[in-house]
């Protein structure tokens, strides 16, 4: 797959937001071979450099930080047929990201220096942007013994996580988050108490007593967020925990940072945006574990975003097939793919008065790149280009088929969206982008890459 | 009046209106069981599938024999003697079935909502004879309709449903019917056993079954599985027979014209005993005689439709 060529753009009348250096205004944009050159107002162009770099008037619309998605799940190695690193990185910067970290549970798990130097070797060769692999807490995610970490860390891996399953044995979570100190790397958590949860298929509640759906209750997710909680207290270590879906988790992690305990968490956008009603009709598209939850803990999870006790939005993309998808509810695999529809659901809370703009940018960029320790998040002068372009008003029906992930297993497909990402730049190239230098392109059409 | 609806998928979707007409046109039909020739022309020429993924004696029979007094032919596909046993899709199953252009399908599956999902992909009628936790709409309108017999109404009655309600697609759909028609419902069981607010779906709990008997016009047990021992459900049936069995003890607090219910298959002597089962309140043995005259109203307002 051919490399795109160093970008040179000028980009005028942007509304700049980048949270890392509280920035939020008007200015030009000029990147000159795939380099962020310089931000300010009026910009010119050096004679000798005007014609090779053509200027989009952008009227307004914004230019963030690339966006860092710091929990997907790519499938390769070992499921190919649901997402590749390159099917899965080119949804990714069609989303508008420029990375995302990713998850151990392939087959065989990312429990080595083996399979971090692969996922990195293939993200470098065919990928569309960064990857950063998260290495398994437990060998094979069995839960029974460490993976090694030290090994895991020179390889890549910049956190560790047994996400899909939680680490069941509170002694072998209590050595992962000491053993992890040394490597500095931090211990992200699936939490989910798989006694309780044992045989759920969605939020226990009215509506899986009406469905006669086997439920999981919030409580499945807050015994373990307050266990690692307090295992975090003893061990002084770093713990993220993931995909936070309920109000009490909001309401523990909320008073452990009181407390002083160094623990961070993500949501993902169908925690803020469904809820367990969606499920009325069976449609396994909305099967997902953590489950979508009441419209209670979706107002939950909004006041944690909004007062920081959740610090990043993560999508926890989840790509299956229609041979998982496509059966009976109760066998069908739980998941739901989220890098192309992220942004839209990201910027209706910032409408709805849940997020400044500011805010809202934080935790798709600093935030998450500050908890993985990523030089990423921030508009550096200087440095290869990571910019994500995007128009916060265009409206349109969200249409899945146009997707570049390899799944359609998308919640969203046929909703009414507001808010579109117009170019992903990505180390200085164009990764994606729905615009051509006389303005925006009138189709979805991917012109800067070809698979 | 005609019926609207390509499927019998659930009572919760049904209208109060098309309840009283298929129970009405029930009661009309159950005469024919009782005449010396049992068979009308009603559905010839018709053709019945029963797609049971999940052993049955009494519905399957039930459907059977009433799909067979209305004249229709009828065929059983079941998972232990089909091609399901090598790893075709339900889906595939049915589409190929539907290629050979059937009427109906019945169709029982382990798996909650299974039939929303297939009667999607079939233009032929689906008849839910249970999914799941989900529903049992026929069981529900036969208790209805022998209700209705022994007490010419719904309407203002009590009824008490004993068991264990989670894993009940009976009590599901009965609390959805009888709440409809204007009954009372009342669940009584072990708290491991009930799900959790089923005072959405408008009935009322009770963990105490000796102290509820007494509000009940109608007393519905509930079969008790017994592998919920092993699910630490339950500490024993021995335990659960002395709180929550139906014995002749605990019916001396009952009224007078109680009716006792259940829809099959009996535990003796664990969620009911037997001089219960058999003695003068009950109405178990009727439940299934209404069963065949419910099961040919069902298919005979579906037919209709084409």
């Amino acid at each position: 797959m051919e490399r795109e060529t160093a970008a040179n753009l000028l980009f005028r009348n942007a509304r700049i937001i980048d949270p890392a250096q509280g920035l939020d205004g008007r200015a030009d944009v000029l990147v000159l071979d795939g380099r962020l050159t310089e931000i300010g107002a009026h910009l010119q162009i050096s004679a000798d450099w005007q014609a090779e770099v053509p200027e989009i008037d952008l009227g307004g619309k914004w230019i963030v930080p690339g966006l860092l998605d710091m929990h997907v799940h790519l499938r390769e190695p070992g499921e190919e047929y649901k997402e590749t690193i390159a099917t899965g990185t080119a949804s990714a910067t069609g989303g508008g990201f420029v990375a995302v970290a990713c998850m151990p549970n392939t087959h065989p798990v990312n429990d080595c220096a083996a399979v971090t130097e692969f996922i990195i070797e293939r993200a470098r060769a065919q990928g569309s942007c960064r990857v950063f692999p998260v290495g398994a807490i437990s060998r094979g995610l069995a839960g029974e013994s460490l993976a090694e970490f030290g090994e895991l860390r020179e390889a890549g891996a910049v956190a560790v996580s047994d996400d899909g399953r939680a680490v069941l044995n509170s002694l072998l979570m209590r050595r992962a988050l000491e053993y992890a100190r040394a490597f500095d790397l931090p211990v992200i958590s699936h939490a989910e108490d798989l006694n309780l949860s044992r045989g759920g298929l969605m939020n226990e509640g009215s509506v899986s007593t009406m469905l006669g759906l086997r439920g999981i209750p919030n409580a499945a997710e807050e015994v373990m967020v307050a266990r690692d909680l307090l295992l975090a207290e003893l061990t002084h270590s770093r713990l993220h925990i993931a995909h936070v879906s309920t109000a009490g988790s909001v309401q523990l992690i909320r008073q452990a940072k009181q407390r002083g305990i160094a623990v961070t968490a993500e949501t993902a956008p169908q925690y803020f945006t469904l809820t367990e009603d969606d499920l009325a009709t069976f449609d396994t598209v909305y099967k997902v574990n953590p489950p979508l939850r009441s419209s209670g803990d979706v107002e939950a999870i909004k006041l944690g975003l909004a007062d920081g006790t959740i610090d990043a939005i993560a999508t926890d993309h989840a790509p299956h097939s229609t041979l998982e998808k496509d059966t009976e509810f109760e066998f069908a695999a739980n998941g739901m793919i989220g890098l192309e529809s992220a942004v839209p659901l990201i910027l209706s809370l910032i409408r709805e008065g849940v997020l400044s703009p500011l805010e809202a940018i934080a935790k798709l960029t600093c935030n998450p790149a500050t908890i993985l320790g990523l030089p990423l998040g921030a508009m550096l002068p200087r440095m290869p280009a990571d910019l994500t372009i995007l128009d916060p008003e265009e409206t349109y029906v969200l249409d899945c088929s146009t997707f570049r992930s390899k799944s359609r297993n998308c919640p969203f497909h046929g909703k009414n969206m507001q808010g579109r990402v117009l170019m992903t730049l990505a180390e200085g190239r164009v990764a994606f982008t729905r615009m051509t230098d006389k303005g925006l392109t009138q189709t979805n059409t991917h012109t800067s890459r070809k698979p | 009046m005609p019926f609207k609806r390509k499927d019998l998928l659930g009572i919760r979707d049904l209208e109060v209106h098309e309840i009283e007409h298929i129970l009405e046109v029930a009661f009309s039909l159950k005469e024919i069981n009782t005449r010396a020739i049992k068979k009308v022309p009603t559905l010839r020429g018709k053709t019945v599938i029963h797609l049971f993924y999940e052993p049955s004696t009494r519905t399957r029979t039930s459907f059977d024999i009433a799909a067979k007094r209305l004249s229709a032919d009828t065929y059983s596909v079941t998972a232990s003697t089909s091609s399901i046993v090598k790893g075709e899709t339900t889906l595939d199953t049915l589409k190929n079935l539907e290629a050979m252009k059937p009427d109906i399908f019945i169709i029982r599956h382990s798996a909650s909502g299974t039939l929303q999902r297939l009667a999607q992909h079939t233009t032929a009628s689906v008849v839910n004879a249970g999914d799941g936790m989900h529903e049992h709409p026929s069981q529900a309108l036969l208790d209805m309709m022998t209700i209705k017999e022994h007490k010419n109404r719904l309407d203002g009655l009590t009824v008490l449903i004993v068991g264990d309600i989670t894993h009940s697609r009976v009590a599901r759909s009965n609390i959805w019917g009888l709440t409809k028609m204007g009954a009372r419902v009342v669940v009584c069981g072990p708290a491991t056993l009930i799900p959790p607010r089923l005072e959405a779906m408008g009935a009322s709990v009770s963990l105490h079954l000796r102290e509820v008997i007494p509000e009940a016009d109608v007393i519905m047990m509930l079969r008790l599985q017994t592998e919920r021992q092993q699910q630490m459900l339950l500490p024993s049936l021995r335990e659960y027979a002395i709180y929550y069995g139906l014995d002749a003890e605990k019916l001396k607090k009952a009224k007078n014209d109680v009716l006792i219910m259940h829809p099959g298959p009996i535990n003796r002597g664990v969620e009911i005993s037997p001089e219960v089962a058999d003695g003068p309140h009950s109405v178990i043995l009727d439940q299934v005689t209404n069963g065949v005259a419910v099961r040919m109203a069902l298919l005979y307002l579906l037919a209709q439709r084409q």
